[in-house]
């Protein structure tokens, strides 16, 4: 037992390492693209760091979209900087400019230190509360009850961001270029991605249905599904065998609004027939969180490929 | 809770503690805007580990975490994607417009005196 104790300890003792270098890197170094690469790589060594936390469900989110979708979308926003800004000039490091904040940013972790080290003895949890109603959802993964029984208001909420997200990035775009659609196929595609982009969605779909199904009683859900379809349809999208829809068509429209929309709707129905607003009958509670999770994957689906895409900058065809 | 669980969490919670120092640090010293969005990402990892300790050290009822923390984690990693998203969509649009992806002042052209 100690030998085991004292090997998995130095397994997690690596990984903060690990962490924190990769971190300290892509503050110093100059190469930018370096910089995201290395985020790239922080970003999958805290999804095992958080599977090390006996938290697989936000291990797979973290994998999927801190690692991920959030690295495809700086490597393309640093390609759009390099054709179109000038590189920064480069500041020669005196000490003055970075002095002082170093010791104020090395307060701020001292002081979350000894948060950590004070955290209360027994900790607090809700641990209990949490398994004890997770009869009356018929659900079997306590984490998605809380994301979308106890406290579905937080997701729903969540999910308004996501699509004030995406009109913000939207509006961004030319006065022209409204309606229109994004350019991601890059000029030379290469064959492998082809290839890829041939072989891998039929897989994809296919773990993302399974994800959403079994996110009901083990780990897996909306969140993670609606990440794999993002990314299969960017796929689809960068290899050039689909161009990015319009953002003016009404279908893709009505299934971006179509989750938030039919959790809204599900919510106002529980003031009538339970509770109270977001709160679901007993008897069919299951079969409403599951459609309410099969409709918002393929919004979240949406909305986050479109966030990757970024704003349109072809004119709509009439 | 046996003793390595609660050691295990205390470590990743001061991991989170280091990576809130360093992505704050690079969100306020650094002059490339991109770099200072990686170093937002950064700074929201270290204080979702930090709520992932806290998850962790609440184990109870066969559960290895508390749900309710690990659930507001996975709420938060998509918002702070949604927010990523549009920052970035601002920092390209200022350099269409501009020409720069930075805030600071190009290399010191002499000013003339009024």
């Amino acid at each position: 037992m100690s030998l085991f104790w004292s090997i998995s300890l130095l397994f997690d003792i690596a990984l903060v390492a690990g962490l924190i270098a990769l971190a300290l890197h892509v503050v110093v170094t100059r190469d930018g693209r370096g910089a995201i690469l290395a985020f790239i790589a922080f970003g999958l060594l805290l999804g095992i760091g958080w599977a090390r936390l006996a938290s697989v469900d936000v291990a797979l989110t973290e994998a999927a979209i801190g690692g991920g979708l959030t690295g495809m979308l700086l490597l393309r926003a640093h390609a759009h900087l390099a054709r179109h800004a000038a590189p920064p000039p480069p500041v020669a490091p005196e000490p003055r400019r970075w002095l002082v904040p170093a010791i104020a940013c090395g307060l701020v972790t001292l002081a979350l230190t000894a948060v950590v080290l004070a955290f209360p003895q027994p900790a607090p949890s809700l641990a209990h509360q949490a398994v004890a109603s997770l009869e009356t959802t018929g659900l079997g993964n306590p984490v998605t009850a809380v994301l979308l029984a106890y406290r579905a208001i937080d997701t729903l909420l969540e999910k308004i961001v996501l699509i004030l997200a995406l009109v913000g990035v939207w509006s961004l775009s030319r006065d022209a270029a409204w309606g229109g659609a994004s350019q991601l196929q890059p000029a030379v595609v290469p064959e492998p991605l082809v290839f890829l982009a041939r072989v891998l969605p039929p897989f994809g779909v296919l773990i993302a249905v399974y994800e959403v199904w079994v996110g009901a009683d083990l780990p897996g859900g909306t969140f993670q599904a609606g990440t794999i379809l993002a990314a299969m349809a960017l796929l689809v999208m960068l290899a050039g065998l689909r161009p990015a829809p319009p953002t003016q068509a009404r279908a893709l429209r009505v299934m971006l609004a179509g989750g938030p929309a039919l959790f809204v709707l599900v919510g106002f129905l529980g003031v009538a027939v339970a509770q109270g607003f977001l709160s679901y009958p007993e008897a069919i509670a299951k079969p409403l969180i599951v459609g309410i999770e099969a409709a918002l994957t393929l919004s979240i689906a949406g909305t986050l490929a479109l966030l990757v895409a970024g704003p349109p900058d072809r004119a709509p065809e009439p | 809770m046996s003793a390595m669980a609660l050691t295990s969490a205390s470590l990743f919670g001061l991991c989170g503690a280091a990576l809130v120092g360093i992505g704050l640090f690079c969100i306020v010293s650094h002059p490339d805007l991109l770099r200072r969005i990686i170093g937002f990402n950064i700074l929201g990892a270290g204080i979702f580990l930090v709520f992932g300790a806290v998850a962790r050290r609440g184990a109870a009822m066969e559960l290895g975490g508390d749900p309710v923390p690990q659930a507001m984690v996975i709420t938060g990693i998509v918002v702070a994607f949604a927010a990523t998203a549009l920052a970035i969509a601002l920092l390209r649009r200022l350099a269409s417009l501009t020409g720069s992806a930075t805030f600071e002042a190009p290399a010191a052209p002499p000013r003339s005196e009024p």
